[in-house]
């Protein structure tokens, strides 16, 4: 690498900076006040500005908003709980590590476990005497939050699909590699949590970073294609596995996705990313940290709402870009290399792996991993991490694959399976299949409306709405949001309903089927009754018009329902109305 | 003050004399002056003869061999009180007696010199029991004096007691007896008997002054007809036309929860109106509230003695029906030891009779079964004498005051804590806590204030506070930092609270962390007992902050306790000595002697329940 820059802001341009990354400038490599807020008995809540620097390590402080005004009359702060998300890259973890994490949940946390769309664990309810056990715990097997949060690179997703090849495995192993090595490497996170030794914050360096870390969030995601699960369009930094003739040939680079925008802010908006040529695997790490450094040195952070990479991008071009990067590598990417993606979604039930083990793909509604009365789901997995001799994959759209398992272990956990009702997918609905739900309320503090709560509710209703179109066979994505940020990819999802306030969604439509096409808000802030009317005579639709094959998304625009433009009037439905006008 | 007007406007007397007057009374408290005055108005209408020298020059034997001499006998009502009631039965003979002249004087025992009690002509005491036999401590020091080896020769004395108790109590009124024994045996003359009020005290009472009044009476129609009445300083508060047996008809405001969700009890917090009642209160006072029991228990409680509600029935000159009777006038909840009594007679239930005969047994009896139980377990036929014959008459409840006038004006606030006793999957709730947790708005509330002043903030607003509490003990706290948040004291103040969990019983959460921010708590320790394997209490937290708490208290700290007297209060104290030792480096013996010191110096004060 011949890159020497590093990074560094002075006290006056600090401070004309937006106010996170004054927090940032003045913690001491992400310490702050984290372990006197720790300290302080009369609150369960962190000090303001370290709430923005404890998502570094991989916690939200949040509130349970159901009980808020309540509270508040009890003359009691709000029920304040931490989320706190733990780092798995590629979504895979032993069954050591699955039996902590329950163990973990049942002792800290609201007893269950939820499985994201970004591959990791999220544990909810924690309150603050219990952050350091729960760290602790999990340090036991291994795991950590480190940069699950925050403006660093966070999770590292791929595709965890284990059956096709052993390239898989190689695949994989890159993906944890970029993923340990964009990691910031400031000690505040053993010292704070684990009673690490203090350091010398002095001498502390950040190589990749610096002490001010990225402008915002940056997440990375590593595809293997035909299966474009983890939906690599969506994400800042992505790369295409290139598999020829059985051996990773390396990786299509793909910059500039992104999810987030706020309603109202027109400045903002959803973006695909770009494919911008091809690297050997070898180049991999190189490619990843000069990506990153470019958006240290350039991102906005100024505006915290357009701090993202996809703006950088949008702003400056994605030829500057691409010249910086070669400039920087000392070396060009090569041309895009062909790849061809068939699906977003999981391939659910049993399957057999190349290397003659099996593997279940379990169907997890919402990624929600909990005992119900009728139902014990959380159970039922931790009977079998007992005695399962593979491991546990965590998939990009919030489902479980039980993986690896040997030839004789597969009657016991198919009894297991039986004996706990866990959910195989066999029998769940297409829309269910291909569904996904953020958290939403109660916990989360960016929620406008429900998603997790509702969607089984609604999926209900779209059940007996497809079927009365005669197209319950037909594979539809349909995502839900409780706000525009993004988290469960609403807008790459054929129906998209993003939260705009109480009961009232944003309907985007015309998304390609396996994520290669953003959706267009087709109508705003509408209740439940009006969404199922619209999609009710769209099917009507469809079903009369669409070509043989033809996915929803496809059809949607191809009759011109909506036509993506690229540009931010696609996601904001009041520009659209203007151009109307 | 009292030199003074002697020098102003006393002509007749030299300088000298008004020297002597001034080192006779010049540390004398008010009530001592008070007594004087009659004394001398005593000297003044009888032999006349007496110089005023030969009074103010005299030790105490001569004012004694002086008294035979006195026309209208000096009549001295002492009583002692723990929750307050003694004193009101004290202030409301003093106010009949009163007419009668300046010979009639109410002495609180806290204030009372105990080496005067032998000048007395007619004493009558009234006092109430605490704990197990305990006096009240107000009544300690002329307890201990009486009982002591300095004790004086009463000969000389009449005097009759009125003890107050509460039968479900082993030592029922022990120290009313403790009195009355005691003033026999050093040679007074017992007027009459003396009479043991139960809770519901009221009529006994009222038969017992009624006594005194006609002794007092007809003693002064014997003595000489001639006298004049003087006026004189008064030393009864003014009192509000609102009182423990008149109260206040008002308003509730709010009845709140303050324990938030899964929380393992229920805490209310309640505002009531006082507005237009004249009633004033200063925090740390106590609010007396009149309890209704709830229509279900009135239901049950009929339901399986058998009678008809509606049929009417008269109490206090009132005919009222029955099941209104039930919810306003009877005890329904705690049992008295009578009512158990009676049952075990009437039913003939021997293991019933073997627990009255055994009073260690009934008291355990007494604590684990309300009213309801008793009744459904020994089910019996009564009649409507019966029942009313045999329950109590219903007793008012004290709640600290949770707030400052300084800043809610006309309204009160209370922090009430449920009971909420499970027994076989049945709850069993107090009558207060039940009638204001569940308590609507508007509702009418019949309420008075019952002063504390031995719970009081320290009159220097610089003074520091350290305020230990748990609990719904916190309720005086709240009150204290309102009023100085509202006369802007400079006085630090330092609290210790516990409770079982920091997310639910952290009360008055918003509050505290609001003050903390202000700067006007200078500092918090909190004790969530439950939130971690071991269990924290605040008498943790006390040795925890030893040293500094010790820091406090040597720079002039004032101290309170509040909340749960048996478990609380005692580990609190026991705590508290163990610091004071440990960091003045001084022994147990020393520990206690400085708490005595502060408790004398009303420097430690306790509101323990």
């Amino acid at each position: 690498m011949s890159d020497t820059k590093t990074f560094s802001l002075t006290k006056e341009q600090v401070q004309s900076l937006n106010p996170v990354e004054g927090i940032k400038d003045k913690s001491q490599h992400l310490r702050g006040s984290i372990a006197q807020s720790l300290a302080n008995p009369v609150t369960g809540a962190v000090a303001a500005d370290d709430t923005q620097l404890i998502k570094f390590h991989g916690i939200y402080q949040q509130d349970d908003r159901d009980l808020r005004n309540e509270r508040r009359k009890q003359k009691l702060e709000p029920a304040y709980s931490f989320m706190l998300r733990a780092r798995v890259p590629g979504g895979i973890c032993s069954p050591a590590q699955w039996l902590a994490m329950d163990r973990i949940a049942n002792e800290f946390g609201n007893d269950t476990l939820r499985l994201t769309t970004r591959q990791a664990f999220q544990l909810h309810g924690i309150i603050k005497n219990n952050l350091r056990p729960t760290m602790q715990s999990m340090k036991q097997v291994m795991l950590d939050s480190i940069a699950a949060c925050g403006d660093v690179n966070r999770n590292v997703m791929c595709n965890p699909n284990p059956v096709e090849s052993k390239v898989h495995k190689e695949v994989y192993d890159w993906a944890a590699r970029i993923s340990e090595h964009l990691l910031p490497k400031t000690q505040a996170y053993y010292e704070i949590w684990l009673n690490g030794d203090k350091v010398d914050t002095n001498q502390e360096k950040e190589p990749i970073y610096s002490k001010h870390y990225l402008p915002r969030k940056f997440k990375t995601v590593v595809a293997i294609p035909p299966y474009n699960d983890v939906d690599v369009f969506a994400h800042d930094l992505g790369f295409i596995a290139i598999i020829q003739n059985g051996r990773l040939a390396g990786f299509n680079v793909t910059v500039g996705g992104g999810m987030g925008m706020s309603h109202g802010d027109t400045e903002t908006y959803p973006r695909a990313a770009d494919v911008i040529g091809f690297c050997f695997p070898q180049q991999v790490l190189a490619v990843a940290e000069q990506v990153v450094k470019i958006q240290r040195d350039f991102g906005n952070r100024e505006v915290r709402k357009q701090a993202r990479f996809k703006y950088t991008i949008a702003t400056r071009g994605i030829d500057w870009f691409k010249q910086e990067l070669n400039d920087r590598l000392g070396w060009k990417l090569l041309p895009n290399q062909p790849y061809e993606f068939i699906s977003n979604s999981d391939r659910y039930g049993w399957i057999k792996g190349y290397d003659g083990r099996w593997n279940l793909n379990l169907y997890i509604e919402n990624g929600r991993i909990a005992d119900h009365p009728d139902w014990p789901l959380m159970s039922g997995l931790r009977e079998v991490a007992k005695i399962h001799d593979g491991d546990f994959r965590i998939t990009p759209n919030q489902n479980l694959i039980i993986a690896g398992i040997s030839e004789q272990n597969k009657a016991q956990v198919e009894a297991l399976v039986e004996q706990y009702r866990l959910n195989t997918g066999e029998e769940v609905s297409n829309i269910r299949r291909h569904g996904m739900a953020c958290v939403s309320l109660p916990t989360c503090t960016l929620a406008m409306a429900e998603s997790e709560r509702y969607m089984p509710t609604f999926l209900d209703k779209m059940e007996s709405l497809l079927q009365q179109h005669g197209l319950e066979s037909q594979p539809i994505t349909i995502r839900m949001t409780g706000c525009p940020n993004g988290c469960a990819r609403p807008y790459l999802a054929e129906i998209g309903l993003v939260g705009k306030g109480p009961g009232k969604y944003n309907l985007f439509l015309g998304a390609g089927h396996h994520g290669e096409r953003l959706g267009v808000v087709y109508r705003d802030n509408i209740g439940e009754q009006e969404i199922l009317r619209v999609l009710d005579q769209l099917f009507a639709q469809y079903v009369a018009q669409r070509e043989s094959d033809e996915k929803f998304g496809d059809f949607i625009v191809r009759k011109g329902i909506v036509s993506p433009t690229a540009t931010p009037q696609d996601f904001h439905f009041e520009l659209q109305h203007q151009a109307a006008v | 003050m009292l030199a003074n007007i002697l020098q102003e406007f006393a002509s007749p007397l030299t300088k000298e004399q008004v020297d002597k007057i001034q080192a006779a009374v010049g540390d004398l408290s008010l009530e001592q002056v008070n007594w004087l005055s009659g004394y001398l108005a005593g000297i003044s209408a009888g032999a006349g003869a007496q110089t005023l020298q030969a009074a103010t020059n005299s030790d105490v034997q001569t004012l004694s061999a002086q008294k035979p001499s006195l026309s209208v006998e000096s009549t001295t009502i002492l009583y002692a009180s723990q929750t307050g009631n003694a004193r009101a039965l004290a202030e409301e003979l003093y106010e009949q007696l009163k007419p009668q002249g300046s010979h009639i004087r109410l002495a609180d025992m806290a204030d009372y010199n105990a080496r005067q009690l032998k000048n007395e002509q007619q004493v009558f005491v009234i006092v109430s029991t605490h704990g197990e036999g305990e006096p009240p401590d107000d009544a300690l020091p002329l307890h201990e004096f009486l009982f002591g080896k300095k004790a004086p020769d009463l000969s000389h004395v009449k005097f009759a007691v009125l003890a107050l108790g509460d039968s479900s109590y082993e030592f029922f009124c022990k120290t009313g007896q403790d009195f009355d024994e005691r003033f026999s045996e050093l040679g007074a003359q017992r007027l009459f008997e003396r009479v043991d009020c139960d809770v519901d005290y009221r009529s006994q009472a009222k038969a017992w002054s009624g006594q005194v009044v006609e002794q007092v009476s007809s003693a002064a129609a014997t003595a000489s007809a001639s006298e004049e009445t003087k006026p004189q300083l008064s030393v009864v508060e003014t009192v509000s036309r609102y009182s423990k047996f008149t109260p206040f008809s008002a308003e509730l405001l709010v009845s709140q929860p303050l324990t938030g969700r899964g929380s393992s009890k229920t805490t209310a917090h309640v505002e009531i109106s006082l507005e237009d009642s004249g009633l004033s209160y200063a925090p740390g006072d106590s609010l007396g509230v009149w309890p209704e029991n709830h229509s279900s228990l009135v239901e049950q409680v009929l339901a399986v003695v058998g009678l008809n509600g509606e049929q009417e029935v008269t109490v206090e000159e009132q005919t009222k029906r029955l099941k209104e009777a039930l919810v306003v006038d009877y005890e329904l909840t705690q049992i008295s030891p009578a009512l158990v009594q009676f049952v075990a007679e009437k039913s003939g239930d021997g293991s019933l009779q073997a627990i009255v005969q055994e009073r260690s047994e009934l008291n355990a009896f007494i604590k684990n079964h309300q009213v309801i139980e008793l009744l459904q377990k020994y089910p019996l036929s009564w009649s409507v004498e019966e029942l009313l014959g045999q329950l109590r008459r219903i007793t008012p409840r004290l709640y600290s005051i949770a707030s400052s006038q300084e800043a809610v004006d006309d309204e009160v606030h209370l922090t009430v804590g449920l009971v909420d006793d499970v027994r076989d999957e049945q709850h069993y709730y107090g009558a207060a806590s039940r009638f204001l947790v569940e308590a609507e708005e508007d509702q009418k509330v019949r309420v008075f204030v019952e002063k504390n002043k031995h719970f009081k903030l320290p009159d220097n607003g610089d003074t520091d506070i350290i305020m230990i509490g748990a609990g719904t003990g916190i309720a005086p706290y709240r009150g204290f930092m309102q009023q100085r948040e509202s006369v802007d004291t400079q006085g630090r103040n330092w609290l210790f609270f516990g409770n079982p969990h920091f997310q639910t019983d952290f009360l008055y959460q918003l509050e505290w962390q609001q003050w903390l921010k202000s700067g006007l708590l200078s500092r918090i320790d909190l004790a969530f007992s439950r939130d971690q394997a071991h269990k924290v209490y605040v008498q943790h937290k006390i040795k925890e902050q030893g040293q500094e708490l010790f820091q406090w208290l040597e720079q002039g700290a004032h101290l309170y306790i509040c909340g749960d007297k048996d478990n609380m209060a005692k580990a609190v104290e026991s705590s508290l000595l163990d610091v004071i030792s440990e960091y003045s480096g001084k022994d147990s013996a020393y520990a206690e002697d400085y708490l005595q010191q502060l408790r004398q110096s009303a420097r430690y004060q306790k509101d323990v329940y």
